[in-house]
């Protein structure tokens, strides 16, 4: 099976075809965005210092250090996704504002951000969590920071990335919510397992 | 050893062994990732595990965090009463944190409240989290270290029960729990739960469960029983590694309990992601160390 490489900028042409499930790779830009850039962008209407139009943002925090013997430049150490429900109440407008293509996270998100990715054609993707080294290896460079003054996990990260996957489509520019989909399957699972359980607790005597 | 240099000595153990601490998981946990691996079979679930593992062995060969997310630093010191450097045991850990930071390096986490800025370097009020337990007449220290993830953080809960509503009530206050916010919390998860008479110690011990090595069991017989049962439980929820569905959904479920009041039964949760970075050390009087968690390693 050959690997589906999406390139920044990105077009709705370039996404519109895939499905919650379908697994990408990133080659392009990938800038990191997450709370207090949302906050800084829509609550206190700051203007963003990076252009985002077609753009791919990464909920992530990553770890870098300062490259050794070239001031100015950094390295990252680990870079894996954070938990992309934190940015459920923010992210349909930031992308309806931004015109943000591909949003890169952990976990799902809920239904006003499927909604923003249908209106305005854009998908929310998922790295595996936890793994940081592994998507470090496929950032070529850091190519500038912006908003450090936010600390090293808040600030935005400009990074050029080179096959950065496997990104799991969660939501599609549909609107089809994978996560959602999964839940929904918990939560039925949910009742006959807790009255199983629950049928072996009376300690009380 | 004199104890200034003692001091020096203990301080430079605890930066190396807290940075080791963000790059290889324990045995037990590694051991249990790669059985719960082996049993699934979905090809999305089997693309998450090698992502895991792929990551791990990265990890190792680079000397770097396993995760980005190095946490909130906490330490659960077991020390002996005629330990030499007991006066000066939270100096020196606040000192290892420093230097551990600038080592590894660590992510800066430690966001003071109310100021809302990052301190730089993962040491602030109170930070790192500091447990005690005294152990009489004995010159050694045992010091967990574990590094508090938010994302694995964000499932913490705790709640007080009226007795009426029973073990039931901690039955779906765990489930409740996990069904809605583990999925986001990188399972497979290690479960944590306290059970006692007032919300802060149900809390507490749901930490301390998690400090337990896999496969270890509650002392009560029915507290084995209904950590056996639970994990069952959420295992057939299918959360799956990533939350995209599989065969299990933890690594385990640990109970931790102190006795309750008549009138209340607290119940507190805590988690631990995959990438469970729990360590153990012991340190002799003389400033020897052997780390327990991790077989063989040196620091």
């Amino acid at each position: 099976m050959s690997k589906t490489v999406v390139q920044t900028p990105i077009s709705d042409t370039d996404i519109e075809n895939l499905s919650i499930g379908d697994i990408i790779y990133l080659n392009g830009y990938l800038v990191t965005a997450r709370d207090e850039v949302h906050h800084r962008f829509l609550k206190q209407n700051r203007e963003l210092p990076v252009d985002l139009v077609g753009g791919a943002i990464f909920h992530a925090g990553p770890i870098v250090r300062k490259s050794e013997g070239t001031p100015g430049r950094y390295d990252v150490v680990s870079i894996g996704p954070t938990t992309s429900m934190r940015m459920e109440a923010n992210e349909k407008e930031f992308i309806r504002r931004t015109g943000i293509k591909l949003i890169v996270g952990k976990g799902g998100m809920g239904s006003q951000t499927a909604e923003g990715c249908r209106l305005y054609k854009a998908i929310h993707t998922v790295f595996p969590g936890g793994c940081a080294v592994l998507a470090a290896t496929c950032v070529e460079e850091v190519e500038s920071v912006e908003w450090l003054d936010l600390g090293m996990p808040e600030a935005m990260w400009v990074l050029r990335v080179k096959e950065f996957g496997p990104l799991i489509v969660s939501i599609d520019t549909k609107g089809n919510n994978l996560f959602e989909k999964n839940r929904l399957a918990i939560e039925a699972r949910k009742d006959v397992v807790v009255k199983e359980i629950c049928r072996h607790v009376n300690y009380f005597g | 050893m004199d104890k200034a240099q003692a001091r020096i000595t203990f301080i430079d153990t605890i930066a190396r062994f807290t940075a080791y601490t963000s790059k290889h998981l324990p045995d037990d946990v590694r051991t249990k990732l790669k059985e719960l691996g082996n049993q699934e079979d979905s090809e999305m679930a089997k693309i998450i595990y090698t992502a895991m593992f792929d990551d791990l062995t990265m990890a190792d060969a680079l000397s770097r965090p396993v995760c980005q997310d190095t946490g909130i630093i906490q330490y659960f010191v077991q020390v002996g009463t005629h330990f030499p450097l007991i006066d000066e045991i939270e100096d020196c850990l606040r000192e290892a944190v420093k230097k551990a930071t600038a080592l590894a390096p660590l992510r800066p986490n430690a966001v003071e409240v109310f100021d809302e800025k990052n301190t730089g370097n993962n040491v602030g009020v109170r930070i790192p989290w500091i447990e005690w337990e005294l152990m009489p007449n004995r010159d050694d220290v045992l010091i967990y270290c574990y590094l508090a993830g938010g994302g694995s953080s964000l499932p913490g809960a705790a709640k007080v029960l009226m007795p009426l509503e029973g073990y039931e009530g901690v039955v779906k206050f765990v489930f409740d729990q996990i069904s809605s916010y583990g999925v986001n919390a990188c399972p497979p998860l290690l479960v944590g739960i306290g059970i006692a008479g007032s919300v802060e110690v149900a809390a507490r011990l749901s930490k301390k469960a998690l400090l337990r090595p896999l496969g270890s069991h509650n002392s009560n017989p029915r507290g084995a029983e209904l950590e056996a049962r639970i994990e069952k439980g959420l295992n057939e929820l299918h959360i799956g590694p990533g939350g995209f569905s599989g065969k299990n959904s933890v690594m385990g479920v640990h109970i931790e309990q102190a006795a309750r009041h008549p009138a209340t039964i607290a119940v507190g949760l805590s988690t631990g992601c995959w990438a469970h970075r729990r360590s153990l050390i012991r340190i002799d009087a003389s400033m020897g160390y052997e780390i327990i968690s991790h077989r063989g390693a040196t620091i």
